[in-house]
């Protein structure tokens, strides 16, 4: 089978998030895989250890993202292939992403892709679905559950805390939700191993695209950090008193009622 | 000079430290209290290949220099000792004999499985009679035929419980004292080996040492390890190539209580203001600070010399020694920063107190790293 991956680096869920001229301060980042993109990495390797084929993990980042592919080659993917858009592109969205994801599986045969549900860091989950309507094949998002025998995939997904089960076929596209599996660590000798195994690097050139092609179709105008948590209030006196107070403040203060 | 670690090994370093922060660190508490290293953590290393740190690639290892096994070493003293302790034992005194000193047929049969922590392996060296003066052996090994027959008792051997292998120290020729000692590959099921009784330490807990007797036990004469009457200077050889990696793992714990200062320090509120801003907890930090960085060169550095294949007698006993020394100094200060808690069992610091005070006594005592280094300054000197 051929098995793809998409992967995103992602800030470390305990960096400090510092926003420094109007962008995220990136300045001495750690970065990690997308936990989510980890689920579809560990799922990927399990379909691949139980019908055979071959798992290659695909990312549209930079130099750095060299680190996160190596990471799921020791975790056991075969191959891993970046698309580093460091030096062509300036911004990008999701289209952008989209599109280069597009161009590079115009040229592979995929029986399934898989990733994750969202990254941590934009959030938008739109990345799968879109890549999935642009080489019109089916998707299932947020699965807790895979199963594959001949063409038929049956899947659960997770539907806000209820279950789902959906039967489809291949060649197909999911997106991976918490539950799916316990994401493996890379052992030691699988880092060992993981340098002698294939990454390829491409550049938009490559995939026949050019700047013009994958532009951005939404602006960030403004990036800002939530307002900080201020203590809680603890309101005294009578329950009534308390109650009357509370209401007031929700009216006043939290403007809520 | 460079003081930078290559690009693998910080990798390998990095996936170690997750993995001991995210699947030990949260059972510390509980291998104190059990007094024993739940069997999902074990399993978990042997996936991980955390037992094949010192085993060469062909015999399935990670063939790692010096350097990168103390980077590993670092990252395992971050988290309870007595699991470290369970590693270290095994990576280091516990297979090191057989990599170095091994026949081709002795590495091709024990290694593969020591790699992947199937087999655990020990070192006995130490009896009642015989401490600090390890040639002072009783055990006895007789050859009869193809065979050596052993007889006699070993004390306070780590991983003796859980080993499967043990590098252990007999005397072939009674009357050559240390020139009549003879090191063997001997494993829990040759007949005539016994589990003797666990003792009750002061610390390190999880990590087991026992007693181990030896009624005409059997060995076979091709688990001689080394030459024959060898047996005391590959003792000391052994001891010798692990001292780098104790520094290390003390290293690892010192850098770990000082993040729990910092933490606490932060927190921690006296006369309005948390206690980080007080001079003289502040000066307390920059000690543990100090040693800290210190030993950090002092190990590395050795570890460097090591795979530059310098003799490194003198410095790795330094190491040994001040490791242990700053490790005892950090966790002093690491209990008196914390206060009251710092004494309380809910709380790990004064776990630390007490493992860090076993790494001056095994593995060669601090006096008897102090005559080690003294007999280097002679040697030199002397014309
Ligand atoms: C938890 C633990 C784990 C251990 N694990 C192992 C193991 O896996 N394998 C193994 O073989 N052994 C092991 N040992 C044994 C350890 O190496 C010895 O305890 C150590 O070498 C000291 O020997 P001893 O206890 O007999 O003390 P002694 O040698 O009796 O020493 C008592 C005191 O006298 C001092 N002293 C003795 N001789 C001299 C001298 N010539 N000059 C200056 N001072 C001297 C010592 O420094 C010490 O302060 C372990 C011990 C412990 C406590
Ligand atoms: C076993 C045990 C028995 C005890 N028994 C009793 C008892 O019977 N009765 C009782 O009342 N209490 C008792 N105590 C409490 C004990 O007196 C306190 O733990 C001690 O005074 C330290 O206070 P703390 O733990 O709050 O630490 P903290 O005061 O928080 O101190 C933390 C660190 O900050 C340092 N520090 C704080 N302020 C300053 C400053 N201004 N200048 C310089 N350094 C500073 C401290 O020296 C320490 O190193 C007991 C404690 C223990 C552990």
């Amino acid at each position: 089978m051929n098995i793809y991956v998409l992967m995103k680096k992602t800030f470390d869920t305990e960096e400090k998030i510092q926003i420094n001229g109007g962008v995220i301060e990136d300045e001495g980042a750690e970065y990690i895989i997308n936990p989510y993109d980890e689920y579809a990495i560990e799922e990927a390797i399990k379909i691949r250890d139980e019908h055979g084929g071959e798992v290659t993990v695909v990312t549209v980042g930079d130099e750095e993202s060299e680190k996160q592919l190596r990471t799921a080659l020791a975790m056991g993917a075969d191959k891993a292939v970046l698309i580093n858009t460091e030096e062509d592109l300036e911004e990008g969205d999701q289209y952008t992403t989209v599109r280069v994801l597009e161009a590079y599986f115009a040229d592979q045969e995929v029986d399934i892709i898989l990733a994750g549900n969202v990254a941590i860091d934009e959030a938008s989950g739109q990345v799968g679905p879109r890549l999935a309507d642009r080489l019109d094949i089916p998707y299932v998002t947020t699965i807790t559950e895979l199963n594959i025998d001949g063409d038929t995939v049956n899947i659960v997904r997770d539907v806000e805390g209820d279950e789902e089960k959906i039967e489809t076929s291949l060649p197909l596209l999911v997106t991976c939700q918490q539950g799916l599996n316990e994401p493996r660590y890379p052992s030691l000798p699988g880092i060992m191993k993981a340098k002698k195994k294939p990454l390829e690097e491409l550049e938009i050139d490559d995939l026949d695209l050019d700047e013009d092609d994958v532009e951005a179709k939404t602006e960030t105008v403004k990036v800002f950090l939530p307002p900080e948590k201020e203590a809680g209030k603890v309101l005294e006196g009578e329950t009534d008193e308390q109650v009357k107070e509370l209401v007031s403040l929700l009216k006043s203060e939290a403007k809520v009622l | 000079m460079d003081f930078n670690l290559s690009e693998d090994i910080e990798f390998l370093r990095s996936n170690v430290r997750k993995f001991v922060k995210e699947e030990v660190e949260p059972l510390a508490m509980k291998i104190e209290e059990d007094n024993e290293i739940p069997k999902e953590i074990v399993e978990a290393s042997k996936d991980m290949g955390l037992f094949s740190l010192s085993i060469p690639e062909e015999y399935g290892g990670l063939g790692l220099d010096m350097v990168g096994k103390c980077a590993i070493y670092e990252e395992l003293g971050k988290t309870h000792n007595g699991f470290t302790t369970l590693i270290g034992a095994h990576t280091g005194i516990g297979t090191v004999g057989i990599v170095e000193l091994g026949t081709e047929e002795q590495k091709q049969k024990y290694l593969p499985k020591m790699a992947t922590g199937e087999y655990i392996g020990a070192f006995a060296l130490t009896e009642p009679s015989a401490g600090s003066n390890a040639a002072n052996l009783k055990t006895t090994a007789v050859k009869k035929g193809d065979k050596y027959i052993l007889n006699g008792s070993k004390h306070y051997i780590t991983n003796a419980v859980d080993g499967q292998v043990f590098t252990v120290m007999a005397v072939t020729d009674p009357d050559k004292g240390a020139k009549g000692i003879t090191s063997f590959i001997v494993e829990k099921d040759f007949p005539g080996f016994q589990l003797g009784s666990v003792e009750e330490k002061m610390g390190l807990r999880g990590s087991h040492s026992a007693e181990l007797f030896f009624e005409d036990m059997e060995v076979p004469e091709e688990n001689v390890l080394g030459e024959v009457n060898r047996g005391y200077v590959n003792a000391l050889k052994i001891l010798a190539n692990g001292r780098a990696g104790l520094a290390a793992r003390n290293l690892g714990s010192c850098e770990k209580l000082l993040e729990h200062c910092l933490e606490y320090a932060n927190e921690r509120q006296q006369f309005g203001k948390p206690i980080i801003e007080i001079q003289a907890v502040q000066h307390m930090l920059s000690e543990m600070t100090m040693l800290i960085e210190t030993l950090r060169s002092l190990t590395y550095r050795v570890a460097w010399m090591t795979d530059q294949g310098k003799r490194v007698v003198k410095e790795a006993a330094i190491a040994k020694l001040y490791g242990s020394e700053v490790y005892n100094k950090v966790a002093d200060l690491a209990v008196q920063i914390h206060g009251g808690i710092g004494y309380m069992k809910d709380y790990p610091i004064e776990r630390y107190f007490r493992d860090a005070r076993i790494t001056k006594i095994y593995e060669g005592t601090s006096e008897i790293q102090r005559n080690i280094i003294a007999n280097e300054l002679v040697r030199e000197t002397r014309k």
